[in-house]
C-alpha cells in the first residue's frame, strides 16, 4: 500500500503545532500543558514514523516521492515543499522522533525549575519539526531551510540560558562557525543547479552521469573537475553542521546549553546531519574520488584527535562532547571509502547510545546539582543505580564491545576503511583504528570518575541553622564539591528515557546489521558504484551478526586496544588513582597540547575573530572615518569654508570698494573688448 | 573753434571727477550720490554732443529721458538716506560698513 499524504504531513506538522501552542500559549496553558501538548504531538509524529518505516521497509510500500506545494517559480526554476520518503529517510524519520519524544519526556524532569520551560519546550519541538523537513525533504531547497531552520534552533537552544555570558558566547561560536559551512553548502546547491539545472532530488541524480568530464573553468589554464567541485562544497556544508576538523570547535562550546539538546540537537540528530546528507547525494558523491578522499582524511583526522581532547577534559558533558567529534569522524571516514550504509548505521546506533550517555550525564548533573566537574564526583554507582547501569551500557556500546550496538557499525566502518583502497586511506585506518583505544582511554576514565573510586564531593547539610529558605538556591552558586543533601536517583521521567534508550544501544545491531550493512536494505536509496563497494566485499565474510561478534573478539584489532585502554584506566583509576596525576606530570607538553585544544580556538580567535575586529577598526577608521566623513562630508564643507574664508576679505562693506571694484571690471571689460578689437 | 573732442574731453573730465568723488570721499554717502549725478551728466554731454555732430536729435531725447530717471532716482536715494540717518544717526561712509563678511 502506497504511503498517504496526509499521513506524511502530520508526521512533520505535529511537533510544529505542539511548538507554536507551548511557544505562543505557553502562558495561558502552563507547564503542565506545554509539555503534555509538545509530547503529544511527538507521540503522533514518532507512532506514526514507526508506521511509515514499516510500511516502507517491511510491508514493501513503494518509495514516495511528490511535490505538494509550489513555493515559487523563477523561470524555469520550480520550488517546491514536497517529500521523498525511501528507507534511508523512514530510518532517519524513525531516530529523529524517537530521540526526540525520549528528550521530551526527560525535560520534565531536568527542567522542572526552569522559568524558561515552555520557551523550552517550544524550542525542541520545533527543532522536530526543522529536522524533519530536512530529512524528508525532496529537493536541495527544502533541505537548505531544514538545514538553517536546525541552525537556529541550535542557536535559540545553546542561548537557552541567555544571561550566562559563556553561552551567549558559545551560540554566537556556533552560528558563525556554521556561517562558514553554510556558504559552501549554499555554494555547492548553487553548482547543483548551475551544471544540473534542477534542485529536484530524483531528477539531479538522474541526470548525475552527464556530469562526468564537465569541468567548471577557474581561469583559462584551472579548470576544476564538476563533480569534486560540488561534492567538496556540499561536504564544506556538512563539515560545519556536523563539526568535522577543522569547523569542530563550536561542538565543545554548545554543552553551555541544558543537557536535553545537548542529547538531542549536538549529539543524535541535527549534528548527523551532514552525514545524512552526504548519503543522500551518494549519486553524487560516487562521481569524485578525490572528494571522497577528501571526506574521509577529514572524517578519519577527526575521529583520532578530537578524541585525544576528551581524555583530559574535566567536564562531564565536555568528554561526551568530544567523544560525539570523535564519533562524527567516523560516520564521516565511512563515508569517505563508500560505505553509506556504513555510516548511516553507526549514525543511528550512535543517536541511541550517545543520547543515553548524555542523558545520563544529565541524570548526574543532577544529582550533583549542577555541579559537572568529574573532580568532584565518584563513587555515584550506589545513589543512582539506573543511571550508573544504563550508562555503562551506553559507553560499552560506545566502546564497540561486541554484541553492544556500537560494536557493528564501528567494527563495520574500521574494517571498511582498512578493505579500502582509496588514496589516503592507510592513513585513515590508522587513525580509526587508534580512535578504538582513544574511545576506550576517554570513556572508561569518565565512567570511573563519575561512578566508582572515593566520594570527592562533601554532603554538608544545613536543615539546622538555616531553615528552609536555603533550599531555593542551591543550583549553580556554592562551593565546588560541597552539597546540600547527598545524590539521589533522578525522578522516573528522566530515568525512564534511559532504560528505553539503553535497550536499543543494546539491541539494534545485532538486529539490524544483517539487513542495513550487508543485505542491501537501503535498496535505491543509496547508490554505490561497484568498484567502490567496499562493504559489498565485506558481505561475503559476513556469517551472521553472532558470528561477527564472536570474531569481534580478537585480541587483534579494535577489541584488543578497547580491552588494553580497559586495563590501563581499571588500574589507574580503580586501584592507583595517584597515577593519574604522575602521568599527567610526566607527559606534561602533550597534556598541554591537549587541554589547549591543538591551538585551534586560540588561532581562530586570534586570527578571525581579533582579526576581524582589526578588520573592522581599519574600515571604520580608514574608510568611514577618514574618507567619508573626514574627506567627503566635512572635507566637502571644509573646502567650502576655507574658500569662503579667502572670499569674505573681499566683502569689506564700503561702499567706494564696490565702486572702485565696478570701474576696474569695466576698465578690464573695455579694454579687453579694445584690444580684441585690434 | 569748438570740436567734437573738446565735448568728450570736458564729459570725460566731468565722468573721472565724479569718480574721483566717489573714491576719494570718505566722509558723507550725499556727496557720493552727488558723484553719481555728475556721472550721469557727463554721459549726457556725451549724447548730446554726438547728438548734434551727427544731426541726429535722438541723443537729445534719451538725454530728457535720463534725467528722468536721475530725478527719480535721486529722490529714492535721498529717501534712503533720510532713513539711514534716522536709524545710524550717521551718514558718514567709512561708518556704514555692516556688509562687511
Amino acid at each position: 500500500m502506497p504511503l498517504s499524504t496526509s499521513i506524511l504531513l502530520t508526521i512533520a506538522l505535529a511537533p510544529l503545532v505542539g511548538c507554536l501552542l507551548a511557544g505562543f500559549l505557553g502562558k495561558q496553558i502552563g507547564r503542565v500543558g506545554a509539555h503534555s501538548v509538545t509530547i503529544l504531538g511527538l507521540l503522533i509524529s514518532c507512532g506514526l514514523s514507526f508506521y511509515v518505516l514499516y510500511q516502507i521497509g517491511f510491508a514493501g510500500a513503494p518509495a514516495y516521492n511528490h511535490d505538494l506545494y509550489t513555493w515559487f517559480q523563477i523561470g524555469h526554476l520550480n520550488a517546491s515543499v514536497g517529500f521523498m520518503i525511501d528507507r534511508l529517510t523512514a530510518m532517519m524519520m524513525v531516530v529523529v522522533t524517537f530521540v526526540s519524544l525520549l528528550v521530551h519526556v526527560y525535560t520534565i524532569g531536568y527542567m522542572a525549575d526552569d522559568p524558561g520551560y515552555q520557551r523550552f519546550f517550544s524550542y525542541i519541538s520545533l527543532f522536530t519539526f526543522s529536522m524533519l523537513m530536512l530529512v524528508m525533504s525532496n529537493n536541495f531547497l527544502q533541505l537548505f531551510f531544514g538545514w538553517e531552520a536546525v541552525g537556529l534552533v541550535s542557536y535559540l537552544l545553546i542561548g537557552f540560558w541567555y544571561k550566562r555570558p559563556t553561552a551567549i558566547f558559545a551560540n554566537l561560536k556556533a552560528f558563525l562557525v556554521n556561517r562558514v559551512g553554510d556558504f559552501g553548502f549554499l555554494l555547492g546547491i548553487a553548482a547543483v543547479l548551475y551544471f544540473l539545472n534542477t534542485l529536484d532530488y530524483a531528477t539531479a541524480f538522474a541526470a548525475a552521469p552527464t556530469l562526468v568530464g564537465k569541468t567548471l573553468a577557474l581561469t583559462q589554464h584551472v579548470h576544476w573537475d564538476a563533480a569534486t567541485v560540488i561534492c567538496v562544497l556540499l561536504f564544506i556544508g556538512a563539515m560545519g553542521k556536523s563539526a568535522q576538523v577543522p569547523l569542530h570547535v563550536w561542538l565543545p562550546d554548545s554543552m553551555e546549553g541544558p543537557t536535553p539538546i545537548s542529547a538531542l540537537i549536538h549529539a543524535a540528530t541535527m549534528v548527523t546531519a551532514g552525514i545524512f546528507m552526504v548519503a543522500r547525494m551518494s549519486p553524487l558523491f560516487e562521481l569524485s574520488p578525490g572528494a571522497l578522499s577528501f571526506v574521509m582524511v577529514i572524517g578519519a583526522t577527526g575521529a583520532l584527535f578530537t578524541g585525544l581532547i576528551g581524555i583530559v577534559q574535566n567536564d562531564i558533558k565536555r568528554v561526551v562532547a568530544y567523544s560525539t567529534l570523535s564519533q562524527l569522524g567516523y560516520m564521516t571516514a565511512a563515508l569517505g571509502v563508500s560505505a553509506y550504509a556504513g555510516a548511516v548505521f553507526h549514525l543511528m546506533t550512535h543517536a541511541f547510545f550517545k543520547a543515553l550517555l548524555f542523558l545520563g550525564a544529565g541524570s548526574v548533573i543532577i544529582a550533583m546539582h549542577h555541579e559537572q566537574d568529574m573532580r568532584y564526583m565518584g563513587g555515584l554507582r550506589k545513589y543512582m543505580p539506573i543511571t550508573w547501569i544504563t550508562m555503562w551500557i551506553g559507553s560499552l556500546a560506545l566502546c564497540g564491545v561486541p554484541f553492544f550496538s556500537g560494536f557493528y557499525s564501528k567494527d563495520a566502518i574500521i574494517e571498511a576503511v582498512g578493505d579500502s583502497h582509496r588514496w589516503g586511506a592507510h592513513y585513515a585506518y590508522f587513525c580509526v583504528l587508534m580512535g578504538a583505544f582513544v574511545t576506550g582511554l576517554y570513556t572508561f576514565r569518565q565512567m570511573y570518575l563519575t561512578f566508582h573510586g572515593k566520594e570527592r564531593f562533601k554532603v554538608v547539610e544545613h536543615h539546622g541553622h538555616h531553615g528552609h529558605d536555603d533550599h531555593h538556591d542551591d543550583h549553580g552558586h556554592h562551593e565546588p564539591g560541597v552539597l546540600a543533601h547527598p545524590p539521589k536517583e533522578s525522578p522516573w521521567v528522566v530515568t525512564l528515557p534511559l532504560v528505553l534508550l539503553a535497550i536499543p544501544s543494546l539491541l539494534v545491531g545485532f538486529f539490524a546489521v544483517r539487513p542495513l550493512l550487508f543485505g542491501g536494505w537501503f535498496g535505491q536509496a543509496i547508490h554505490v558504484n561497484a568498484a567502490n563497494n567496499v562493504l559489498g566485499d565485506m558481505a561475503g565474510e559476513f556469517h551472521g551478526a553472532l558470528s561477527m561478534a564472536l570474531h569481534g573478539f580478537n585480541p587483534v584489532g579494535p577489541f584488543g586496544l578497547v580491552l588494553l585502554a580497559f586495563v590501563i584506566q581499571t588500574y589507574i583509576y580503580l586501584f592507583n588513582p595517584a597515577m593519574a596525576g604522575k602521568i599527567k606530570n610526566a607527559l606534561k607538553p602533550l597534556w598541554t597540547v591537549l587541554d589547549r585544544k591543538y591551538w585551534v580556538d586560540d588561532v581562530y580567535f586570534a586570527v578571525f575573530a581579533r582579526g576581524g575586529v582589526r578588520l573592522g577598526r581599519l574600515f571604520w577608521k580608514a574608510g568611514d572615518a577618514a574618507v567619508v566623513d573626514g574627506a567627503m562630508v566635512n572635507g566637502s564643507a571644509g573646502l567650502v569654508r576655507r574658500i569662503a574664508a579667502g572670499v569674505r576679505r573681499l566683502q569689506t562693506g564700503y561702499l567706494y570698494h564696490y565702486a572702485f571694484a565696478m570701474i576696474v571690471g569695466l576698465i578690464l571689460l573695455l579694454g579687453g573688448y579694445w584690444l580684441i578689437g585690434q | 573753434m569748438i570740436t567734437l573732442s573738446h565735448f568728450i574731453v570736458l564729459g570725460a573730465v566731468l565722468f573721472c571727477i565724479a569718480v574721483a568723488g566717489l573714491f576719494i570721499n570718505r566722509k558723507n554717502v550725499i556727496v557720493l550720490l552727488m558723484a553719481i549725478e555728475l556721472m550721469l551728466l557727463a554721459v549726457n554731454i556725451n549724447f548730446v554732443a554726438f547728438s548734434r555732430f551727427n544731426h541726429d536729435v535722438a541723443g537729445q531725447v534719451f538725454v530728457f529721458f535720463i534725467l528722468t530717471v536721475a530725478a527719480a532716482e535721486s529722490a529714492i536715494g535721498l529717501a534712503i538716506l533720510v532713513l539711514l540717518f534716522r536709524n545710524r544717526s550717521t551718514v558718514n561712509v567709512a561708518e556704514i560698513d555692516s556688509m562687511k563678511g
